[in-house]
C-alpha cells in the first residue's frame, strides 16, 4: 500500500528547530482531526471532496461515534473539524455534538446550512466550543448554483442570517476558490462582514468529483497571482487553512503552516470510520486503518505503516532543488496523486509553471487514480448543478431524493 | 491546518511587555488551557480562546508546568535549571504565552 510514496528513508527526529520541521516528523495525536460523520447529503456540489451524496450502510453508529470522541478526548485532540456529507442530516448529529463537547472535543463543523433554522442557530449561539461553517462557492446565487445547485445560495444565506440574528460569535462562510469565483473575493469579503462572520477560502483539489471539474475550475495562473496578491493583503482577516502554501512560491512566504500535514499533523475519519492520512487523499494508498480494528484510532495514528512513511522528510525529487522549495514544499500530495503527477514532483498548480508543463507531459494514456468509493446520487437531485450542463429538474418526491431515505428512526 | 500562532517560537518581533508580563510576579498555566506532550515539547490548547500554541522545548513544558509552585516565574526557571544566557528568549516565550493569555498571574 505504501508503494505509492517516493521512497523517504526513515531519519531521526531533530531536537530544537523550527517548529515546521517538527512537524514533518509527526505528532503523538493530531492538530487538524477532519472526521466526516456520514456520506449522505441533501446537495450534489460538482466538486465534492469525498463525493457524497447517499449515505453507507457501515457508518459508524452512535455508541461507535461515542466511543472516537472517548477516544479523541484521551489522546488530548482538543478539537475536530466535523464534516461530510452533510454533518447535520444524521438524525444523531446534534447529540454527537453535545458529547464531543461535553468530553473536551471542541467541534467546528461545516454544513451547507440546510438545517440551521432559527431554533438551532439559538442552540449553537448558546453553545461553548462550537464553531459553524456555511460553505458557499458564489458571492452571488448564479455563482454559487452552478457548481453547489439551484436555491443552494438561498439555503447558506438564510443560515447566515439566523446565526447572525441569533447572536452566534464567530461562525465561518467558507469558499472553496475557483476560476468561476477568484474574481469575487471583495464580494465575498463585504458579504462575509455584513453577517458579522469571518471569510475562510481553501484551495480546490482534484478529490472525490473535484476530479471531474478540476480542469474546468482551478484557477488560471493569472488568479493565482491575483489570489496571492489578495492574501497578503488581507490574509491578516481572512482564514485559509494553510491551504495556499505553493502560492508562496510567488515570492513572500504567506503566513501559517507551509507544509502537507498528511499523516503528520492531519489526517481524517471517513464515515465508516476509515483513516485517511488526509481528507482530500480518499483512495486506498491513503488508508492506514480503521477506528473499528483492536487498538482503535490511536493505534492506526501512532503505529500505521504509512503515517510513519509520510513523517519523514523528503528527500529527493525536482522539487527539492528549487529555491522556493522551503516554502513551497512541492504543494499539496493529493493534487498530485490525483492528476496522476509524481508525489516527490511539482504541484499541478506550481506558480513556476512546472505543473503544467508536468502535465502536459503526461503520458496520454494515463488513467488517473479514482478513489474507490463513489457515495454520489444515482438518481436526480433537486436543484442538480448546471456546471456540467445538465438541465434542471423539477423536485423529485421526497423519498426519492432524501438521503436518510427509509431511515427515519422511531 | 488552522493557521496556530506559535507564540513561543516568534523571537525577534515579541517585545517584553512589562504590563502584560512581568517575571517578578507569581504566574500559572492558565485554568482553560491543556498541555499535551509532544516528542518536542508541548502542544498548548486554550479551551477559550481556541487558540493553539507549540512549547518547543521540554524545559519550557517544564517551567509552564511549574510556574505555580513558585513565587515568581524567575524562580521558576531558575529552578528548571535554564540556563543564563537563554533566560532572555525564555521570558520572552513566556511574555508571548501571557499575551496569548495561555498562563496568567496568580492571586
Ligand atoms: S495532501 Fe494536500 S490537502 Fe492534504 S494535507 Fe497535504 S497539502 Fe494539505
Ligand atoms: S518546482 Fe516544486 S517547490 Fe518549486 S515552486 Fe514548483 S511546486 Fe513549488
Amino acid at each position: 500500500m505504501t508503494a505509492v510514496l517516493p521512497s523517504r528513508p526513515a531519519v531521526e527526529r531533530p531536537t530544537g528547530g523550527r517548529l515546521i520541521d517538527q512537524f514533518e516528523y509527526g505528532l503523538d495525536a493530531p492538530i487538524c482531526l477532519t472526521w466526516e460523520l456520514t456520506y449522505a447529503c441533501n446537495l450534489a456540489c460538482v466538486h465534492c471532496l469525498s463525493s457524497s451524496g447517499r449515505r453507507d450502510p457501515r457508518e459508524l453508529s452512535t455508541a461507535e461515534a461515542e466511543a472516537v470522541i472517548d477516544e479523541l478526548q484521551r489522546m488530548q485532540v482538543f478539537y475536530v473539524n466535523v464534516g461530510g456529507g452533510e454533518p447535520t442530516v444524521r438524525p444523531d448529529f446534534w447529540h454527537l455534538l453535545d458529547y464531543a463537547i461535553g468530553h473536551d472535543v471542541g467541534v467546528k463543523f461545516s454544513t451547507n446550512g440546510v438545517k440551521l433554522d432559527k431554533v438551532r442557530a439559538a442552540q449553537l449561539a448558546r453553545t461553548d466550543y462550537v464553531d459553524v461553517q456555511i460553505s458557499l462557492d458564489g458571492a452571488t446565487a448564479e455563482v454559487n448554483d452552478r457548481v453547489r445547485g439551484a436555491g443552494s445560495f438561498a439555503t447558506a444565506t438564510k443560515a447566515l442570517e439566523n446565526l447572525a440574528e441569533a447572536g452566534m460569535k464567530d461562525f465561518k462562510v467558507s469558499v472553496v476558490v475557483t476560476r468561476e469565483n477568484a474574481g469575487q473575493l471583495d464580494e465575498f469579503k463585504a458579504l462575509t462582514d455584513s453577517y458579522g462572520a469571518q471569510l475562510r477560502i481553501t484551495r480546490l483539489r482534484p478529490s472525490g468529483r473535484g476530479a471531474d471539474v478540476w480542469e474546468q475550475l482551478h484557477p488560471t495562473m493569472a488568479q493565482q497571482k491575483d489570489l496571492y496578491s489578495w492574501l497578503l493583503a488581507n490574509g491578516e482577516h481572512v482564514l485559509t487553512g494553510d491551504s495556499f502554501f505553493h502560492l508562496s512560491a510567488f515570492g513572500e512566504a504567506l503566513p501559517g503552516l507551509n507544509l502537507c500535514g498528511a499523516g503528520r499533523v492531519v489526517c481524517l475519519i471517513d464515515p465508516v470510520g476509515d483513516v485517511y492520512a488526509c481528507p482530500f487523499a480518499i483512495h486506498e494508498d491513503f488508508l492506514a486503518g480503521n477506528v473499528r480494528s483492536p487498538g482503535g484510532f490511536q493505534q492506526v495514528w501512532q503505529q500505521s505503516e504509512l503515517f510513519a512513511d509520510l513523517r519523514n522528510p523528503q528527500t529527493g525529487g525536482a522539487c527539492t532543488k528549487c529555491q522556493h522549495f522551503d516554502s513551497c514544499r512541492g504543494g499539496c500530495m493529493a493534487a498530485k496523486f490525483f492528476t496522476g503527477l509524481p508525489l516527490d514532483g511539482p504541484d499541478p498548480e506550481c506558480v513556476q509553471g512546472y505543473g503544467e508543463s508536468a502535465l502536459a507531459a503526461r503520458d496520454t494514456e494515463l488513467v488517473t487514480p479514482r478513489s474507490h468509493l463513489d457515495h454520489s446520487h444515482t438518481g436526480p437531485v433537486r436543484g442538480q448543478p448546471t456546471l456540467l450542463g445538465m438541465p434542471a429538474i423539477p423536485p423529485a418526491k421526497i423519498c426519492d431524493e432524501s438521503p436518510l431515505a427509509g431511515l427515519q428512526l422511531g | 491546518m488552522t493557521s496556530p500562532a506559535p507564540a513561543s517560537s516568534t523571537t525577534d518581533a515579541a517585545v517584553t511587555d512589562p504590563s502584560v508580563f512581568d517575571p517578578e510576579l507569581p504566574w500559572q498555566r492558565a485554568r482553560s488551557v491543556a498541555l499535551r506532550p509532544e516528542p518536542f515539547g508541548a502542544l498548548v490548547y486554550h479551551f477559550g480562546t481556541r487558540k493553539l500554541s507549540f512549547l518547543k522545548s521540554k524545559t519550557l513544558v517544564r517551567v509552564v508546568e511549574t510556574l505555580a509552585d513558585h513565587p515568581t516565574a524567575t524562580a521558576a526557571l531558575l529552578a528548571c535549571e535554564v540556563p543564563e544566557a537563554q533566560r532572555p528568549t525564555y521570558v520572552r516565550a513566556l511574555a508571548d504565552l501571557a499575551r496569548s493569555q495561555m498562563i496568567e498571574t496568580r492571586t
